[in-house]
């Protein structure tokens, strides 16, 4: 691998950058390997890198278009660890760890920048789970100040913190460890570390189904022929339920749709992630200048990653109630991707009744934060046969055992999230 | 946005309606644990034909069920939900 340094830059340079060499091969599918990973999207390039770097297996990540074009390369890219439930808390914080280490980990830059994640409050009662979740958080060791309003609005200049407000400022609880990083550079830098230590990535090659005797997975068809494995593992976001389907497994997700869209480049205007309790819209600010705005899904099943308008006015409504300045702002381009919800908000991690036939997903709107973590834990599985410990309570047998884990508090219903 | 042709009202945007929930995971009252479990928490999900409980919230209110391609948002029929307290076959 050519490593990438200012030094690096610089010799290039004085040569016209012409001796750059591609930051992955395209190899040809082998006939078996130990491991094959369905889905090139961050969490399953992350699997393979640990796979390689932490338990010394070489995997094939099989991905049916190109890597990152998922949910990877689609979200708004808010990364954070201060969940309600302690389950979450450990498994994101965990990510969170790694995060703060992943440039250097990856010689990649993935222009992590915590530059901070609030939670606004718009009521007393608003205020009140705040102050409840900082507790919590900060009894777990996670980091979490509770803001008064004079404290926002020092963070938040532009915010309409005013009396006439459509949403009335009253505090805000912040993570200051949280933030975005770019979500291209997460799947290309770990795309370019894993084939550096030899793992196959192998795009426009879909799984078409799986090659099962004796109860025991021991391969992919794939539209680039049969490609033989030890263990397979699923990470395909959106596509969980088709391509458990095609092994004939059901699970506990319904995909739907999620939508983003990003106005004109600008100078500096927010530099902070800006969230709220009772709205369902997040605003940032990309390096390139454009403010990314997020919110609800659309609430019915859909594979198409396409969106409906009434959403974008509802969010963009929502966030120049926040921030009035964006109402002078022009939108760029809008886009969805297809989430895998669950039946309580939270991933999956599991082996299927298919022996060896792994599954990770199930991380509904939430999962590019996971990405570090879900890959090293995911990496273990798959390198061990066992579920790791911190991704144990996120079983199959959850549901019908009751222990589901709620973040939400809304019940069963996937779309009630 | 889907154009979704109530059969009360005509057609009409998709704001004005809800999605319920897959018919398959309709619950009948008296169903085992593990019927409920299987329908509550399992979902085909597959790409193709979905049978939906939609209702004309923003309308008539009628409980509607929907067969919609998810991939293509093919419309394939709306009729009334008339059999609610029947649990789906
Ligand atoms: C609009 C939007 C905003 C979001 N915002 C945030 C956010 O702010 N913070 C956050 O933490 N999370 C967010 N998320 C969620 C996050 O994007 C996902 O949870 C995460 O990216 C999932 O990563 P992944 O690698 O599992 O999925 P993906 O990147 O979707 O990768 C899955 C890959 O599998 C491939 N695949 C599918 N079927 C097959 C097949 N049959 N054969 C081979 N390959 C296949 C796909 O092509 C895809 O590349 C958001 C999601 C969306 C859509
Ligand atoms: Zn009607």
């Amino acid at each position: 691998m050519q490593r990438y340094s200012a030094w690096n830059l610089f010799k290039h340079g004085l040569r016209g950058h012409k001796g750059w060499q591609p930051a992955w091969r395209s190899p040809e599918p082998k006939a078996h390997y130990d491991v094959v990973i369905i889905g090139g999207g961050g969490h399953g390039l992350a699997t393979a890198y640990y796979l390689a770097k932490r338990h010394g297996i070489r995997a094939a990540v099989v991905e049916k278009s190109w890597i990152g074009g998922g949910n990877t390369g689609r979200n708004t890219t808010i990364v954070r660890s201060n969940y309600r439930l302690p389950e979450m808390q450990a498994l994101l914080e965990h990510a969170l760890k790694l995060w703060e280490g992943l440039s250097d980990e990856l010689n990649y830059n993935v222009m992590f920048s915590q530059r901070g994640a609030i939670f606004l409050g718009h009521s007393d009662g608003d205020m009140a789970r705040l102050a409840e979740r900082g507790d919590a958080l900060r009894c777990a060791g996670i980091d979490a100040e509770l803001l008064s309003r004079a404290q926002v609005h020092k963070l938040i200049p532009l915010l309409d913190i005013s009396d006439a407000a459509r949403f009335p400022i009253v505090g805000g609880l912040i993570q200051r460890r949280g933030g975005t990083a770019r979500h291209d550079a997460v799947a290309w830098g770990y795309a370019r570390a894993a084939d550096a230590l030899g793992v196959d990535i192998i795009q426009q090659c879909e799984v078409t189904g799986f090659a099962i005797a004796g109860g025991r997975v021991t391969g992919v068809e794939t539209s680039r022929g049969h490609i033989g494995a030890g263990r397979v593992g699923i990470v395909v976001a959106g596509n969980s339920g088709h391509v458990a389907g095609l092994a004939g497994l059901r699970l506990p997700v319904e995909s739907h749709i999620l939508q983003a869209f990003v106005t004109e480049p600008v100078k500096p205007m927010i530099d902070t992630v800006i969230m709220s309790q009772s709205l369902h819209c997040y605003i940032s600010q990309s390096d390139k200048g454009e403010i990314v705005l997020g919110g609800d899904p659309d609430f019915y099943p859909s594979y198409t990653q396409r969106g409906q308008p009434m959403r974008i006015e509802e969010v963009a409504g929502q966030a120049i109630g926040l921030v009035p300045a964006l109402s002078k702002l022009r939108m760029l381009r809008g886009w969805a991707g297809t989430t895998d919800m669950t039946c309580d908000g939270s991933p999956i991690f599991d082996e299927t009744p298919v022996a060896d036939l792994h599954i990770n997903g199930g991380w509904c709107y939430g999962g590019f934060k996971a990405t570090p973590g879900s890959g090293w834990l995911f990496a273990e599985q798959l390198a061990t046969g066992r579920v790791a410990d911190l991704a144990r309570p996120f079983g199959l047998g959850r549901f019908a055992s009751g222990a589901t884990v709620d973040e939400a508090g809304s019940g069963p219903m996937p779309h009630h999230r | 946005m889907l154009l979704i042709n109530c059969p009360h009202c005509g057609p009409r945007a998709q704001a004005e309606f809800g999605f319920e929930r897959p018919v398959e995971t309709i619950l009948p009252v008296d169903a085992s644990t593990a019927t409920m479990v299987e329908r509550l928490y399992t979902r085909t999900n597959a790409r193709g034909v979905s049978a939906e409980l939609w209702r004309h919230s923003h309308g008539c209110r009628a409980w509607l069920r929907i067969d919609r391609h998810v991939v293509t948002h093919e419309i394939l029929c709306v009729a009334l939900w008339v059999a609610l307290w029947q649990a789906p076959q």
